[in-house]
């Protein structure tokens, strides 16, 4: 098993280089995962994989009940839905299906409702149905006051996207895959039939190249003498309440979709949070993951109005991330034969959702393109650590604590991650190189003190631990 | 949960001066069987890492931890059972709390119940200070132990969110960190805290102390480069610095409270009591930080040894629970 943070990258070639060690990226190194003939590389420019959007979504598992009917996205995100739900049964992933509301509170959402349900129609999803005010508050008691009705749609589901992404990265790497970290690629040439890619960690040479570089998508493509698409980052901030607020909420409630964007939603999280957000602002710095006072100041305006008793309860944590839109509709998934180069360009929304469709579609892809996958195996299952309030947690199972009191010593309070799972995850296939890695695969610092009881310690533990 | 509930007379949460205090006045041996309960694995509460002064009386100023030492030590020799790296996680009945420790999972039934809970400062993110998510963002209790008890590195140029006592205090484990101090910034017109603490600050450090001034936003990737202010009269400027402690701004740790369905005091959202610290469900008590957020240690010390008189009317009293009458000390 092959995970690198430093040094020079392996001289010999790979058959399949993945740049971008997101959501979709590491679905795909795990796809190429089952072809053990295949030599393949995960190249990612950060510390960790799920660094970049695929750490900071909305975590919505989508039934892609409202996609453009006919586009790729809507094929992936159903297709993808409905794999990921049966993946995350069998790996642990925490997914709840909550089902989502979408509310009208004019007369003109009320109006759209109906043509919201032909399309779910349309895109293969017949469950939607329109509930009236009365089944509409029984259902969510604490909706602010003047909904006129609602879409209800049952299949919509919440996920851990942090489990999500690892889950495949750590399948991917036990089947084989080598993932380098900190290897930003800067350059890529061809040479002898193959690509070369100059990275902050050398050079890098791989016969069949996948683009999964997320927000960098075009740059890479640029790159190759590719100009199909720009990304423009578009920012979403998110504010997370804390937990002893999840009893204000049942649904996830979505707003009616408009011109300018699926707007503002309230949703629970696998963590028993509930979460307010994102705001859609288009920049042009790929790197803006801040929040701003007037990103902030809307949230709460429109919070206010959807789940007013929202407001009273305190803040944990806010963040921001950035969708790689383009100037297009749908997603930019592109092969390109002559060059032996997949693009995956203009995941922008739904990419968490689609991740292992996407996989199976950049596979197929790369096949056309010449490359001999070879022979198929199925992929040991992963059983990960669960993250997740409607699962047991590791502090509430009295035979894993009598096996090993280490499951019965609290580190983190407000999260209740135990030292236990602090050791786990630091010994994990793909360690956490930082307090933030950590904090993705254990929840750890991660609650509402935000370190004011734990942190040092969690601190203590990790450089202990000689990270 | 695993195995039947244990029995005890008192159980209180929290082993800080509160929960302290109050065990030592409750416990006598061989009388009334009163365990104390804190998740950390040292009892003390937030003392335990107050290395600076600022504790016990005029006549016997204490550092923090002695402070802690002491209440402990007159707990233990009361006959108090101080349990420590046990959690009370939540309640298994009105007066029954499901409890986590190594040895495992337990309900504890109690006649009477203490929430000594304490306080915490409020975080970067619920002051809602935008920007961006870098290292170096502390609050004075993450600050305090990362230094004093862990020895852990903090950065070399910190601004300090506050003027109150416990900026001060903050204050005090930046400079005994080696880190410089680059400025303590107060939305208020002027410090809070004693004027001669204030004015010793301000001449034998040189402590800039930026008045009517508010931290509006955090900046740098990776690690914190600086923060930006604005003044009351709109001027924003940026301050260089790579560690940010956010101090003061107290909340209670109410969570038992909430999710026992306790009514609230509609300021301090602690739990709402009476006049003899009696919350809203009968033989549950409560004292100390939870209860007023952000007073100084010795209001807590003193809460827990008035609890406890009110605890013990209520154990001799008529409306015992448990259909028994506990020995209690007279
Ligand atoms: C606010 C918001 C809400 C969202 N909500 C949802 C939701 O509810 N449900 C859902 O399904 N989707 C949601 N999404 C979308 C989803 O998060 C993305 O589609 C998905 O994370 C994209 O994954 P990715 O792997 O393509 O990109 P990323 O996660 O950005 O991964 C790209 C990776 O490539 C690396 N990289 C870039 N350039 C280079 C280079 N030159 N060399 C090496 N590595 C490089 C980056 O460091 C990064 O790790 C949301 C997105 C946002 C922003
Ligand atoms: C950084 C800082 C500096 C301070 N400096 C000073 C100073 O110099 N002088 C001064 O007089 N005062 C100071 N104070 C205030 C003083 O610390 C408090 O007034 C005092 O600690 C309150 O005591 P307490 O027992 O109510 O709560 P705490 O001391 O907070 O103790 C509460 C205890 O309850 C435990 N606990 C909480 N929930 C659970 C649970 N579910 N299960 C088990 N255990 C639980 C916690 O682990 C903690 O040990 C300072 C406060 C802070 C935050």
């Amino acid at each position: 098993m092959t995970v690198t943070a430093n040094g020079p990258l392996p001289s010999r070639s790979y058959d399949v280089a993945v740049v971008g060690a997101g959501v979709v990226g590491c679905a795909i190194a795990r796809e190429l995962a089952r072809h053990p003939n295949l030599r393949v590389a995960l190249v990612e420019a950060q510390d960790d994989v799920g660094q970049g959007t695929s750490k900071a979504n909305t975590a919505i598992l989508h039934t892609g009940f409202d996609a453009v009917p006919g586009s790729l996205e809507a094929r992936l995100v159903r297709e993808g839905a409905r794999q990921l739900t049966a993946y995350a049964g069998e790996s642990g992933i925490p997914v709840e299906p909550v089902g989502a509301l979408l509310v009208a509170w004019d007369e003109e959402q009320l109006a759209a409702l109906p043509h919201l349900a032909e399309k779910a129609v349309r895109n293969e999803y017949a469950d939607a149905r329109i509930v009236e005010p009365p089944e509409l508050y029984a259902r969510e008691p604490h909706l602010g006051p003047g909904a006129l009705g609602a879409l209800h749609v049952p299949g919509e589901s919440i996920v851990c996207p942090w489990t999500t992404t690892l889950a495949y990265a750590t399948q991917a790497v036990r089947h084989g895959v080598d993932l380098h970290l900190n290897s930003r690629v800067e350059q890529a040439s061809r040479q002898d039939g193959g690509h070369v890619l100059t990275t902050t960690r050398g050079t890098l040479r791989a016969r069949y190249l996948v683009n999964a570089a997320g927000l960098h998508a075009d740059t890479l493509d640029r790159l190759l003498g590719h100009h199909d698409f720009t990304v423009t980052p578009r920012r979403g901030q998110l504010i997370v309440f804390d937990k002893l607020a999840r009893d204000l909420l049942r649904h996830i409630l979505l707003p009616v979709p408009t011109a300018l964007g699926k707007g503002v939603l309230v949703t629970p999280t696998v963590y028993g949070n509930l979460l307010l957000g994102p705001t859609a602002e288009d920049l042009d710095d790929k790197r803006a993951t801040g929040s701003t006072a007037e990103g902030l100041a809307l949230l709460r305006e429109k919070g206010a109005r959807v789940l007013p008793a929202l407001l009273d309860e305190e803040i944990t944590t806010v963040y921001a991330g950035l969708r790689a839109a383009t100037e297009y509709d749908d997603y930019r998934i592109t092969a390109h034969p002559g060059q032996a180069y997949v693009t995956v360009g203009g995941i922008r929304s739904t990419g968490l959702t689609a991740s292992l469709a996407i996989a199976a579609h950049v596979t197929a892809l790369l096949a056309d393109t010449g490359l001999d996958l070879g022979p198929a195996v199925d992929l040991e299952p992963v059983r990960m650590p669960n993250l997740g309030e409607a699962f047991p947690r590791p502090y509430q199972r009295a035979e894993l604590i009598a096996a090993d009191p280490e499951y019965g010593t609290i580190v983190c309070h407000c999260e209740r991650v135990t030292r236990g799972e602090i050791r786990d995850a630091l010994a994990s296939t793909v360690p956490p190189l930082g307090l933030d890695g950590l904090r993705r695969r254990t929840r750890a610092r991660a609650g509402r003190c935000q370190g004011f009881y734990c942190g040092a310690a969690v601190r203590e533990l990790f450089e202990g631990a000689g990270a | 949960m695993t195995g039947p509930p244990r029995d005890v007379d008192v159980l209180i949460v929290g082993a800080g001066p509160a929960g302290l205090a109050a065990a030592a006045r409750l416990a006598a041996p061989g009388v009334a069987r009163v365990e104390v309960l804190d998740r950390e694995q040292q009892a003390g509460g937030v003392p335990r890492h107050c290395h600076h002064g600022g504790f016990g009386t005029w006549t016997h100023p204490l550092t923090g931890p002695a402070y802690a030492r002491l209440l402990l030590g007159a707990a233990v020799r009361a006959g108090a059972v101080v349990r420590t790296g046990v959690t009370a996680l939540d309640w298994a009945g009105p007066l029954a709390l499901n409890t986590l420790g190594p040895h495992g999972l337990e309900t504890i039934r109690a006649a009477a119940v203490v929430l000594a809970t304490g306080a915490r400062e409020r975080p970067r993110a619920a002051r809602l200070v935008s920007g961006t998510r870098p290292d170096g963002v502390y609050t004075t209790g993450e600050l305090q132990q990362a230094v004093h008890l862990y020895r852990q590195r903090i950065g070399t140029r910190v601004v300090v969110v506050g003027a109150e006592d416990v900026s001060y205090a903050a204050a005090d484990t930046v400079r005994a960190a080696g880190a410089e101090l680059v400025a303590m910034v107060t939305e208020l017109d002027r410090s809070q805290t004693t004027t001669a603490r204030a004015q010793y600050a301000r001449l034998r450090h040189r402590v800039p102390l930026l008045t009517d001034t508010t931290v509006t936003e955090l900046l740098g990737h990776g690690r914190l480069s600086g923060v930006r202010v604005r003044h009351r009269d709109g001027r924003t400027v940026q301050l260089a610095c790579d560690t940010v402690v956010f101090t003061g701004d107290f909340v209670p740790d109410h969570e038992l409270a909430r999710r026992g369905g306790l009514d609230l005091a509609p300021d301090t959202r602690g739990p709402a009591v009476d006049g003899t610290l009696h919350t809203s469900r009968p033989g549950v008590f409560a004292a100390g930080g939870v209860l007023h957020p952000g007073e100084r240690a010795a209001t807590a010390t003193r809460e827990g040894s008035q609890v406890a008189t009110a605890v013990r009317e209520l154990l001799e009293g008529p409306r015992s629970f448990h259909g028994k009458r506990p020995d209690l000390p007279q």
